[in-house]
């Protein structure tokens, strides 16, 4: 394999951009405004699908290290950091978009609101699995620690989430609630933005788990390489060194 | 005692070790040479447990090192003296051996007669390592062996940076060693004191084994 | 187990003694940030609503758990450049101590000395920042349990991070997101045993508790999987 391309990422990506294409569609255009919240609803549409994907894909890191952790598999090492990077990368796609739609809708850039600040730990959190992935050390420690690090992170989550949460409910907070009325259309363009950021998270994976595939196998034929030529250190002394 | 066949240990992904083949009997005193950067000291952690089995079959003592398990077994049984010296240097002479006695499960009472045959008694006792000269550093780490009782000794270039004294009581040690029934592997440049001790010399040159000699009988060739 | 943790703590803590770090170096450290949040926070700012409190006086909680998390950093990474010298972690591993032993052991010595250091800095906060005292036992309580937490999680990723030559930036990347939660509850604690009303204080204590019980299991679990070098 040389290119990291195949039939499975043509489909999936052709998917992704229609997908995406109609979403926005449905969610600028043909949905109504909600009840109560009027158009900013039309952010949930992209907001939920990321951070869906996002905790998909944190979600995947913690499997594949627990399966690296029981099985030593260089796929499934592979596999959680690949998840980890676009889990990343969709929860920094979130807070940058939140961010500057909140500013003309509500008026500030940050809102000290659970979900948000949760959020915004949980991603300095997985930039920190990240720079574990990255650490000068041997390939086999680095891949250990990360994977122990990948399990625990989860009840971080948790934790994180229900401490905030506890911490803001005490105050009153302009939330984002997903306890508004949707029906019909509305539910159906949401539901659609969900299938369309699947098909693009699914396809940015898949070409990041094979990128770092190639990485592995690169490392193995140096790692080939530099066998022979130790060996060849040691061809050469028997050669030239005494014969008696 | 040691049984390695085609061993690759790779250290940050550089083969170190390159096909090993090695077997050590019971008593025997296994001397190293090699120029630097041979492998000879990933050898020894190799045989300590320290270093991973990458490649190829080896036991140590009867365990197998590919297993997690086993190589923890080979830890305990094992000592190894090498340029660091496994001791904390802001701690006492006498506070670092109880210390590392306990960790070992020795009994700690066995400290002090251990510390007065390595002249480490009296006044040495309760100064801090780090205020030590580098023989007594040695000796230090060598009682912490000695507390262990580990069946096989690895050295790793034991006499550097000693005097004469130094060495003289390195030699001292391996021998006591092996007469109560331990089995040693040196490796060391300092080939005339050395061949005074071994039993059989191996020559490591670029991660593999390249030739083998008895003892002080150079020009044999036993591959 | 046990007599591997209380092996390792003796140890780090006669080491501690030996060179006086924590006392010499980290509480130094620790009244300074008091301070400089002082000189950062204009004492003259009055709160409205509380009082005529100052605005330090009502920050005085969150201010004095800031510090004793940054405290907390150099003692974790102290406490593990400690065994990278040397060579002592491959000591440890030949001497075949429990890992998890080794874990109880490390964050235990830490506890200790963070205790004590909060001891002088806590005081150091009252005298700084003026603030009131409503309930003792529930401080003494959110400031052992607090400690408790950062220490075993800190643990965990202080030996993620041994053995790395960046192992002084590494550390605060992973720590500080993960005991931010600690650092929540025991703010808010803090503030209900110092302001006043009590209601929430003991459910947010109730929390740390939660978290410290919980990360000392994670530590034991985990310690073997990260010491295992191969």
């Amino acid at each position: 394999m040389t290119s990291t391309s195949s039939k499975a990422t043509y489909v999936i990506g052709w998917a992704a951009i229609v997908a995406l294409a109609s979403s926005l569609l449905f969610a600028l255009v043909l949905s109504p405004p909600e009840v109560s919240m009027g158009d900013s609803v039309r952010l949930l549409y992209l907001h939920l699908p990321t951070i869906a994907v996002s905790y998909l894909g944190y979600g995947i890191t913690f499997l594949g290290s627990v399966i690296y952790l029981r099985n030593q598999s260089v796929f499934w090492d592979l596999l959680a950091g690949a998840a980890a990077e676009i889990g990343v990368l969709f929860t920094a796609f979130v807070l940058i978009t939140g961010s500057i739609w909140g500013k003309p809708t509500w008026g500030t850039y940050w809102e000290w609101d659970p979900r948000l600040t949760a959020t915004t730990v949980m991603f300095i959190m997985y930039l920190g699995y990240l720079a574990i992935r990255r650490m000068d050390l041997p390939q086999e420690v680095r891949s250990r620690r990360a994977a122990v690090i990948g399990i625990i992170a989860i009840a971080n989550l948790i934790i994180v989430r229900y401490s905030v949460q506890w911490w803001r409910g005490l105050h009153q907070g302009q939330t984002l609630g997903v306890d508004t009325q949707l029906d019909g259309l509305m539910l159906f363009s949401l539901f659609l933005s969900v299938v369309a950021f699947l098909f693009l998270g699914a396809w940015l994976l898949i070409h990041r788990f094979r990128v770092a595939w190639l990485e592995r196998q690169v490392e193995d034929m140096r790692l080939a390489r530099a066998l022979n030529e130790r060996r060849g250190e040691a061809g050469d002394a028997t050669l030239g060194g005494a014969v008696s | 005692m040691v049984n390695l066949s085609g061993a690759i240990s790779l250290i940050g992904g550089f083969p170190a070790l390159a096909g090993v083949d090695l077997t050590v009997a019971d008593g025997e005193i296994v001397v190293l040479r090699g120029p630097n950067g041979a492998g000879k000291s990933t050898l020894l952690r190799l045989c300590a447990g320290l270093a991973h089995l990458n490649g190829g079959t080896g036991t140590i003592l009867g365990h197998d090192l590919s297993s997690r398990e086993q190589r923890r077994r080979i830890r305990r049984e094992t000592g190894l003296l090498a340029h660091q010296t496994f001791l904390y240097d802001e701690l006492t002479v006498e506070d670092n051996l109880i210390f590392w006695a306990r960790a070992n499960r020795a009994d700690p009472s066995t400290v002090e007669p251990i510390l007065d045959r390595l002249d480490l008694g009296g006044r040495l006792r309760t100064v801090k390592i780090s205020a030590l000269s580098a023989g007594q550093r040695r000796r230090a780490s060598v009682a912490v062996m000695v507390c262990r009782r580990p069946k096989l000794w690895l050295l790793d270039e034991p006499h550097a940076g000693l005097d004469q004294t130094g060495r003289d009581f390195i030699d001292d040690i391996v021998r006591h060693a092996v007469r109560f029934g331990a089995t040693v592997i040196i490796a060391s440049h300092d080939h005339e004191r050395v061949s005074n001790l071994a039993t059989r010399t191996v020559h490591l040159v670029g991660g593999m084994v390249t030739g083998a000699e008895d003892g002080r009988e150079e020009g044999q060739n036993v591959s | 187990m046990f007599r591997d943790a209380w092996l390792m703590a003796s140890k780090d803590l006669r080491i501690e003694w030996a060179t006086r770090v924590g006392m010499g170096q980290i509480l130094p450290f620790g009244g300074l940030v008091l301070i400089l949040f002082g000189l950062a926070i204009s004492p003259d700012l009055a709160v409205a609503g509380s009082d005529g409190r100052s605005l330090l006086a009502q920050a005085a909680p969150g201010l004095f758990w800031i510090t004793v998390l940054l405290a907390s950093l150099l003692a974790l990474g102290r406490s593990f450049a400690v065994e990278s010298a040397d060579g002592n972690l491959d000591a440890l591993k030949m001497a075949g101590l429990d890992p998890a032993g080794i874990f109880l052991g490390k964050s235990a010595a830490v506890a200790i000395q963070l205790l004590a250091l909060q001891v002088v800095l806590g005081l150091g906060a009252f005298v700084l920042y003026g603030p009131p005292l409503t309930d003792l036992v529930l401080l003494l309580v959110v400031v052992i349990l607090a400690t408790l937490g950062i220490t075993a999680a800190g643990t965990v990723y202080a030996a993620v991070a041994s053995g790395l030559r960046v192992r002084d930036t590494m550390v605060p990347l992973l720590v500080l997101p993960v005991v931010a939660p600690v650092l929540l509850a025991a703010t808010k604690a803090t503030e209900a045993a110092v302001f006043g009303p009590l209601e929430n204080g003991w459910s947010w204590a109730m929390l740390l508790g939660v978290f410290a019980l919980l990360y000392a299991g994670v530590g034991m679990l985990a310690f073997g999987p990260i010491m295992e070098e191969s």
